[in-house]
């Protein structure tokens, strides 16, 4: 395919000077996938100390943990975490990863750093939409926070707020006034965002690319990114439809989800005519695509860093690109499987099913490729190439617990247990930390001209390698025992003599999250005291290698935008420069030491 | 580095596997005529997830192990390039799931997509925050109405009945507990009073949400006498964890004599 040529050679908007354009309210992508990043990590660390509070809840209830007595004297009296507040800290737990971590680090961080650059463009295509992009979502983490503050407490109706509980109002009890309808509102802002994101993402790829940057020559990590967008923009409208129908439902009084005839809190609720399962399947609409918005990105940046540490290209490029392509669009065929149990139509159940066992092909194909690539390498198994083998291995663990829950039979055992818990965690949050792990540590010395530390980045993939399967690992062995998830103690008969395994648990989870503290470090310490990074470090070959400093200028490429030769991964060559050919470098197609 | 990581692999791999394959966390024994079905279909597909498991992760572990730091050595195209493992992808992991969902669809069709047995003993079971409450047709065999507007806690009027004005309803039973006559097939209506929860029993291999607006049917045969848990598995506020009722699979003749002490209570 043609690529449109690179006709604007100059400037097309000039660096700012003053601090709020040049740091705050900038326009410049790469200060605002830093922005984005910087978000993400504030709310993976609120989103993990939250995690803590729940685990050592389910381990020892009647623990006092003394600074939350201060910090929610409502919710945690006595530093004791009540029922309500647990659920709380689930939902607020659930929706600040999904969101502001999973989406905002690899997709819209990540992405909006590294998109423009890998494609030879001097910015994204709408600079402006991207500086609204970041600061709505900023804002709707805010007010997703605020929500800690009010009187009855967060949300607590979990991140799928299924309604009528989440949109009925303060009946329903505590964490169902302010706190449910600032959860509505936070995450209608950030659909906003996301889809100025999204449209931005797509536009750029396809009207930005420079010169000889052809399809087909486009890295990877660009490849997922431009899918990634494509399905969140579908995705993030209906959410936005859905959300806005909810907060409708909440202040003023209409009744898209709430029948009519309800009693609660001893009152006749003044609805009628509505309908819980259309929440369910307007969320889950979004919801299951959002898996994949989550993991996608994952795929790139794998697919982007292994090559570069096996010293070989990718196995079947074509074959990943069209695996990618493939899952996001039945992405929108399954939704239905988080609702076999959901009292729709039992016979829809078998629906779709078949189209969630059959993404399950393209999601194999696509491990089997990494491993494929792998194999005849000759890897360097620096940090970020240990954690793209971390993320092969904790995908293929979460993904194959995916073939039980998509079979409604099994379902009917296994639905809203601990195995549901293990495999989304496993096959979304985990690798999709994984791939932003192996993103950080690879993209670290092109975004800050300094290198982290590499001894405590391989503790720190060990610590979470191990950590991350103690913690989630025996989640299965929960779920087929039965243990339901979402409650805040186990009183039941069945469930007391699983609490041990909930100790181990979350003792791991303590000591997993203590690991992070040596990437945090890491990080920090890098950021302003790691020693210069050379130009291209791993000795790779996209365009973000071939930028004229790191960080790189203003524009990227200092007016000169580059022309593009090759393919993204052309490792295990003769080259100029050793065993790779840089995609801009202009000699020739080079002897190939082993084809693809 | 590349053998650490094969040998850490390794080990989580096979222990992960062995807990499992040790059954020392599994479903407790089934209790009802469908369960074996989901218990085999369950087997199954934990030896197919299991074999790939395996398979896979030690292929990583092995291709770490062998081609970490081989300076000097030369790079290998994998055998055959991606062709066999699209090809394995698709034969095997697609024929074996599919077949997996239609020998699996026939399970789940039994139990959500058939009629109950005529001769069913009918509950209506109504699921409420925090309670479950079954009601028995009482001698008339006959359900009366509900009342959502005359439901009231205090008197002990969980369904809004109306026995004031309604025949029907002046017989039905309504207790906080299942009781049910083992090897008889029972038929559930499901319904909520106010918001989404769910009717799980882990030994009757049987869950169904109940959603407000909705009457859901359920229907199934218990095949064992004992004491079960019913517990809420779909979230429904701040006491979800403890919400909770009993089924108790009793003999026909106990179950008959206690129905008709309930009747004389009436």
């Amino acid at each position: 395919m043609h690529a449109p040529a690179a006709s604007v050679a100059a400037h097309q908007h000039a660096p700012p000077t003053g601090f709020w354009r040049k740091h705050v309210f900038s326009l410049d992508h790469k200060v605002i996938g830093k922005q984005y990043l910087d978000l993400a990590l504030v709310a993976v660390v609120t989103g993990m100390v939250l995690s803590w509070l729940m685990r050592i809840h389910l381990a020892w209830p009647d623990l006092p943990i003394p600074f939350l007595a201060k910090l929610s004297p409502n919710g945690a009296a006595g530093g004791v975490i009540t029922p309500e507040y647990y659920l709380s800290l689930m939902t607020m737990h659930a929706t600040i990863m999904v969101f502001f971590v999973l989406t905002s680090a690899p997709f819209a961080g990540f992405g909006n750093y590294f998109l423009p650059i890998q494609v030879g463009a001097e910015d994204m295509a709408f600079p402006r939409f991207n500086m609204m992009s970041f600061w709505t979502t900023c804002v709707a983490f805010l007010v997703l926070i605020s929500s800690f503050f009010v009187s009855d407490g967060p949300a607590l109706s979990g991140w799928t707020a299924y309604a009528p509980l989440s949109a009925v109002g303060k009946d329903a009890g505590p964490g169902q006034g302010l706190g449910q309808t600032l959860w509505g509102l936070s995450i209608a802002i950030f659909c906003v965002g996301q889809l100025l994101g999204s449209l931005n993402f797509i536009t750029t790829t396809l009207d930005l690319r420079t010169k000889g940057m052809s399809l087909a020559r486009m890295p990877y990590s660009t490849w997922a990114w431009f899918i990634t967008s494509v399905v969140g923009l579908i995705a993030f409208s209906v959410l936005l439809a859905a959300c806005i129908l909810l907060l409708l439902d909440r202040v003023a009084g209409t009744s898209f989800f709430i029948p009519g005839g309800l009693v609660i809190s001893d009152r006749l609720q003044p609805h009628s005519g509505g309908s819980p399962l259309l929440w369910q399947h307007l969320f889950w609409f979004f919801g299951h695509p959002e898996v994949y918005i989550a993991i996608l990105p994952g795929f790139g940046i794998v697919s982007h860093i292994l090559p570069v540490f096996a010293r070989k290209p990718l196995l079947g490029p074509r074959v990943l690109i069209a695996c990618m392509a493939v899952i996001g669009g039945l992405s929108y065929t399954i939704w239905g499987h988080h609702m076999f149990l959901s009292g729709m139509n039992p016979f829809s159940a078998l629906l779709f099913s078949v189209p969630t066992l059959i993404i399950t092909i393209p999601s194999t194909i696509a491990t089997l490729l990494w491993i494929g690539t792998v194999y005849g390498a000759k890897l360097r198994l620096q940090t970020p190439a240990l954690f793209c083998l971390g993320f092969i291995s904790v995908f293929v663990s979460g993904g194959l617990s995916g073939f039980f829950l998509a079979q409604p039979s099994i379902d009917t055992y296994l639905h809203a247990t601990y195995f549901v818990v293990a495999h989304f965690h496993f096959v979304m949050a985990v690798a999709a930390m994984f791939g932003i792990f192996a993103g950080t540590y690879f993209w670290f010395p092109k975004m800050f001209g300094r290198m982290m530390n590499e001894t405590l980045g391989k503790w720190h993939f060990w610590l979470t390698f191990v950590g991350v399967y103690c913690v989630f690992f025996p989640m299965h062995y929960l779920g087929l025992a039965g243990n339901v998830r979402r409650y805040a103690a186990f009183t039941d008969d069945y469930l007391k003599p699983l609490i041990p395994l909930h100790r181990f648990i979350t003792i791991a989870a303590l000591f997993t999250g203590a690991a992070q503290l040596i990437f945090l470090y890491n990080l920090i310490r890098a950021r302003f005291w790691g020693p210069p990074a050379p130009a291209n470090p791993w000795q790779a070959t996209t365009l973000e290698w071939s930028t004229p400093a790191s960080p790189p200028p203003f524009d990227n490429f200092g007016g000169h935008p580059p022309a593009v030769y090759h393919g993204p991964d052309e490792y295990g060559v003769q080259g100029t420069a050793g065993d790779y050919i840089m995609q801009a470098s202009s000699e020739p197609e080079p002897a190939r030491l082993a084809g693809r | 580095m590349g053998k650490l990581f094969a040998v850490v692999l390794t080990v989580i791999t096979l222990v992960a596997t062995a807990i499992v394959a040790m059954h020392i966390w599994w479903p407790p024994p089934d209790i009802s005529v469908h369960g074996p079905g989901i218990d085999r279909q369950l087997g199954e597909t934990m030896i197919m997830a299991g074999i790939l498991f395996v398979v896979s992760q030690l292929a990583l572990a092995l291709f770490a192990w062998q081609y970490s730091a081989a300076d000097g050595r030369k790079i290998k195209t994998f055998p055959g390039g991606p062709t066999p493992l699209v090809v394995f992808a698709i034969l095997l992991v697609g024929i074996e799931t599919l077949a997996l969902t239609f020998v699996g669809s026939k399970v789940w069709a039994g139990i959500f997509q058939t009629p109950p047995d005529p001769s069913s003993l009918q509950v209506d079971v109504q699921a409420e925050q925090f309670a479950f409450y079954f009601r028995y047709p009482g001698p008339d065999g006959t359900f009366g109405a509900t009342h959502p507007e005359l439901i009231n806690e205090a008197s002990e009027n969980y369904l809004g009945l109306d026995p004031a004005h309604d025949p029907d309803a002046r017989d039905d039973i309504v207790v906080p507990t299942l009781r049910i006559p083992v090897n008889r097939p029972i038929a559930l209506t499901l319904h909520a009073k106010d918001v989404n929860h769910s009717f799980y029993v882990p030994e009757l291999r049987l869950q169904q949400d109940f959603v407000p607006g909705l009457r859901i049917p359920l229907h199934f045969t218990a095949t064992r006498t004992g004491r079960y848990e019913i517990v809420c598995t779909q979230l429904c506020g701040l006491g979800h964890y403890n919400m909770r009722a009993y089924l108790e699979v009793m003999p026909q003749d106990a179950f008959d004599q206690w129905l008709k002490q309930q009747a004389a209570q009436q």
